[in-house]
This record gives structure tokens, sequence and C-alpha cells, in this order.
């Protein structure tokens, strides 16, 4: 039973990880129309600024401050430059994403090698607290917090504020949005850098559980296109139950079927298409 | 040509393309400042053509627009918005994931020349259209075709411009509605707003109307003032289908 209790804080913090990278790509797509291939590996350079801040003696926090702002400041880089080149040439833009993928990975080993590393974290957020005989680490319950947190703003943002109605009326009808003198373009540059910030927080935070490693991009850019599936394309309400749902399943799958987890995992997936073909929460197709 | 300072448009031998398609076969004309120009023709003689192509989005490839005297051509759609044209576009438009008062206050902006316009402000809004005062909650795909058609109208209104395009407001409601769309235009007109009406709806055009245009195939066949146009049965016939 205390395995078990455990197991589901474990799935939880997972979940909520994969919440904040998939939240973002599918803003990213419900706004701009994009797939943002390069996703995973803003997330593994997030985690790695922060390591290398952190490894400076700069403190925890800030070290996650700056890894944010610095995937905010060069997807905006990206998106101005090479994106926004593109708008409308949707084949193109995943290729472009694609081939960032790549570059931004290679740039990751070239800078910070192939060895496995791990982000450390203040003691006060290394230890385990119990509850009777069972003993919670608290870092986990940390990033579940912060994932809570995360969804909390995200709500916030999008139903009461004027950016929030402003980027909902975008996805709606963007040409309109236009002749209402409003430059949409801000908006996407905008929510393009929400997401790679969120990327680049989840990058941070999931260093000390998950490590980061070569290839990890990958791995990450399928499980949040997974969740992002499992949800819906477009909302962030879809990611953050998708990411839970994943999460759980990749944790217990681990605990009882270790050989078979991806599998259950797609397995979930397939279901869900069944059952729902736009995901959980989203609006069908050409909505 | 140069500066007119009583007009508010000036369209200038525009060529307006989809694709290969010529749309907009050389097409001129203008809209004195105030003034409620009404611009007449059959489905598909491009008059909604005519309206994007003003707001910028799908530009002419050739000729100009002149707006207050500037030139406004090939300028993105959210600048040209700026210097104080909304549109009230065909079919309405309405924002389904805002709220009714969402729609209306996320593109709210200042009027450009405080001094000689009232702004409009969200109250003003409502008590022109009290229904959309009682359904401000309500989401923007949940009212009906006539509500729809106020808020898209307050929509434009709530951007403070000075000269409106309105695309066949009237189209697909219940005659009693039509009724309160010529109310709302004339209300408009009278607080000095320059207005150029696309309609399929003769009468209506011909009530609010200081001038008529009528167009076919990309082009403008006839222009004059109401009252000539209602004693006109050849255009009425040949262009109108009335
Ligand atoms: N997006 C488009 N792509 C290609 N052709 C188009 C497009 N939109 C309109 N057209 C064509 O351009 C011509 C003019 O269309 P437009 O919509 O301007 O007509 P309209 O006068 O507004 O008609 P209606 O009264 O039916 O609204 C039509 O022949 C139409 O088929
Ligand atoms: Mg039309």
């Amino acid at each position: 039973m205390s395995i078990f209790l455990v197991q589901i804080l474990t799935g939880l913090a997972y979940g909520m990880l994969l919440f904040m990278i998939a939240a973002g790509l599918s803003i990213i797509f419900g706004l701009l129309n994009v797939i943002n291939l390069a996703h995973g590996a803003l997330f593994l350079i997030g985690g790695y600024v922060t390591l290398s801040l952190v490894n400076n003696y700069l403190n925890f926090w800030l070290s996650l401050l700056v890894a944010i702002v610095v995937m905010a400041l060069l997807s905006v880089i990206i998106e101005r430059f090479l994106l926004d080149k593109m708008y409308g040439q949707e084949f193109e833009q995943v290729l472009l994403t694609f081939g960032l993928m790549f570059f931004l990975a290679d740039v990751a080993k070239w800078i910070w090698g192939t060895s496995p590393q791990s982000i450390p974290v203040p003691d006060y957020l290394a230890s385990s607290f119990s509850v009777g005989v069972v003993s919670f680490p608290v870092y986990r319950v940390f990033v579940v917090l912060v994932g809570c947190l995360v969804a909390v703003v995200m709500w916030y943002l999008e139903t009461k504020t004027r950016i929030g109605a402003v980027i909902r009326a975008g996805v709606d009808d963007r040409e309109m949005l236009g002749a209402l003198g409003i430059n949409f373009k801000v908006a996407f540059t905008g929510v393009f850098a929400f997401g790679a910030a969120l990327a680049g927080l989840a990058g941070g935070l999931g260093g000390p559980i998950l490590g980061l490693y070569t290839g990890m991009e990958g791995d990450i850019l399928i499980l949040s296109l997974v969740v992002v599936v499992i949800g819906g394309l477009g909302t962030w309400k879809g990611s953050f139950v998708g990411a839970i749902l994943v999460g759980m399943a990749d944790t217990f799958g681990q605990m009882w079927f270790p050989s078979f987890s991806m599998a259950i995992i797609f397995i979930i997936m397939g279901l869900v298409l069944l059952i729902k073909p736009s995901g959980l929460f989203g609006k069908g197709v050409g909505a | 040509m140069g500066e007119v300072p009583w007009l508010v448009l000036t369209v200038e031998k525009i060529k307006t393309y989809y694709g290969n398609s010529y749309i907009l076969q050389e097409l001129s004309f203008a809209v004195e400042k105030g003034k409620c120009v009404a611009l007449l023709g059959r489905n598909g003689a491009g008059k909604t053509t005519t309206i994007h192509s003003i707001m910028g989005l799908v530009p002419p490839r050739e000729g100009r627009i002149l707006y207050e005297g500037q030139p406004i051509t090939g300028l993105p759609p959210y600048r040209i918005a700026k210097r104080g044209i909304g549109l009230v576009p065909q079919g309405r438009r309405i924002f389904p994931s805002l709220t009714v008062r969402e729609n209306l206050l996320m593109p709210a902006r200042p009027p450009r020349n405080p001094e000689q316009r009232k702004a409009w402000t969200l109250e003003e809004i409502y008590n022109l259209f009290p229904a959309l005062k009682e359904r401000e909650n309500n989401m923007g795909n949940e009212l009906s075709g006539g509500q729809q058609q106020m808020l898209a109208i307050g929509r434009a209104l709530m951007t403070n411009p000075d000269f409106l395009l309105m695309d066949e407001p009237s189209e697909g409601l219940a005659p009693v509605i039509i009724e309160q769309v010529e109310e709302i235009i004339k209300t408009l007109k009278q607080t000095g707003l320059s207005i150029l009406l696309v309609e399929q709806n003769f009468y209506l055009a011909c009530n609010v109307a200081d001038e008529v245009l009528v167009m076919n195939k990309g082009q403008i066949v006839w222009q004059g003032s109401p009252e000539e146009l209602l004693k006109n049965e050849d255009v009425q016939r040949d262009y109108l289908g009335v």
C-alpha cells in the first residue's frame, strides 16, 4: 500500500512535467497551427542551462528563472526569424522545426557533452517527509505544486485577461482579429515564447528527476505528442488531464509490466482516439 | 489625383485577384466624408472582394486606395484598421470562444481624434443594443442571427472608427430585424460616421444611402442617387435582379 502511494506521487510529478511541455506544444498549435517538433530540444536545453548555472553556484531558483528567460528569448529568435517566413506553409514549418530539433540537440551535445547528468537540488527540497510509515520525496511534491500553479496561471491568463481573449479570438478567426486592428503576429511571438519558457521550466524542474541525456529531446517530444493527442490539440486543459494519465500509466506500467510500459501508453492513446478522435478535450477537426 | 479633403476613401483603378481569377477589374470609386454609400450587385459581383481589398485582407495587385488622402494599399489589415476603419464582415464572424462582453471589449480602442468624436463605450453599445446587455455572459455563438449582427456592429464601433465598412448586415435576418438594422445605420450616420454599405437588400440600401454604386463583374456599372435608382428599372433588372 505504501509503495502504491509513493508511486502515485511519482506518476503525478512525472505527469506535471509532461503537462508543462505538452501544454506549450498544444497552445502553440492552437494559435499558430504549427507542431513545434523542436519542443523536446527546448526542454533539454532548458535543463542544461539550469544545470550549468547550478554547477556554477547560482541558486537553484535563479537558475530556473534564467533558464526560462533564455528559452523565451531563443524562441523569440526562432519565431521571428525562421517560422515567421513560413506561416501558411504547414509542411515547410514542420520540416523546419524537425531540423531545428537536430540542430539544437547537436549544439547541446557540443556544449554539455554526451554523458548523462542530473541537476542537484537544494537540500531542503532533496529530503523526504513521512506520513505514518510512508516516506515521500519533497521534491516531487514540489514539482506537483509547480505544475498545478502553472495550470492556475494558464487558466487565469486564458479566461481573465485581455491577452487571453486576443489569443482565443486568434484561434477562432485570425483574419478577423487583424481587421479589428490587432497585430496577431505579436500574439504569435508571445505564445511561442510562453510555450518555450514552459518547456525550459520543465527541463530545469525535470532534470533532478529524469536526468539529462543525449537523445532525451526525442523521448520527451514523443511522450508530449502522445499527451497532446490524448488531451486534444489546442487545449492546455486536455494536456493537463492527458499528462496525468500518461504519467500514471508510465509509472505503474514500469512497476507492473516493466518491459511493456511504453506499449501501455500507446494503447491508452489508441483507446482515447477510438472513443473520441479529437482527444478528450479537443473541439474536433476544423472547429 | 491630389488630396481631396472631403473624401474619406478613394479607390483608384484597383485590380484584385484570387490566384489567377481576375476579380476587381480596375475598380474606381470614392466615398465622401460623413456620407453613406451603398454598393449593390448580384452574388459574385465582387462586393466582398472590394471590402477585403480596402481592409487589406486581399490586397490589390495594382491600383491605389487612399484613406483620408493617405495611401493604405499594401499595409497589413491591423494597420489599416488602426487608421480608423471598422469592419462589419459578411457572415458576422463573431468569435465563438469569447463571451458577448469579451467580443466587445477585446478589440476596444480609443478614437484617434477624441476632440472631434465622442468615444463609444461598453455602456453606450449596451444602450444601443439592450439585447446584448442581457446576454453579455453568453458565448458569441449562443446568440440569434440578429443579435450576432448587433454584436458585429457593436464590436466594430468599439474600435471607434471614422469609416465603417458593412458587408450585407441584413443577410439572413427576419424583416423586423432588418428594420432595426436600418434604424441603426441611420443613427450611426447622425454621429458623423462615413459608411460603405454592401447590400443585396435593395430597399434597405435605398432607404439609408446618400449615393448608390452598382457593381457587376468587378466594375462599377452605374452610379447615382437612391431616387434615380428606384426610377431606373433597366439597372434594377440587369444588375440587381429586382
Ligand atoms: N477565396 C476565394 N478564392 C477564389 N475565388 C473567390 C474567393 N472569394 C470569392 N471568390 C470569387 O470572386 C468573385 C467575387 O466574390 P465576392 O465574394 O466578392 O462576391 P460578392 O459580390 O460579395 O457576392 P455575395 O453577394 O454572394 O457576397 C466570385 O466569382 C467568387 O466566386
Ligand atoms: Mg459578399
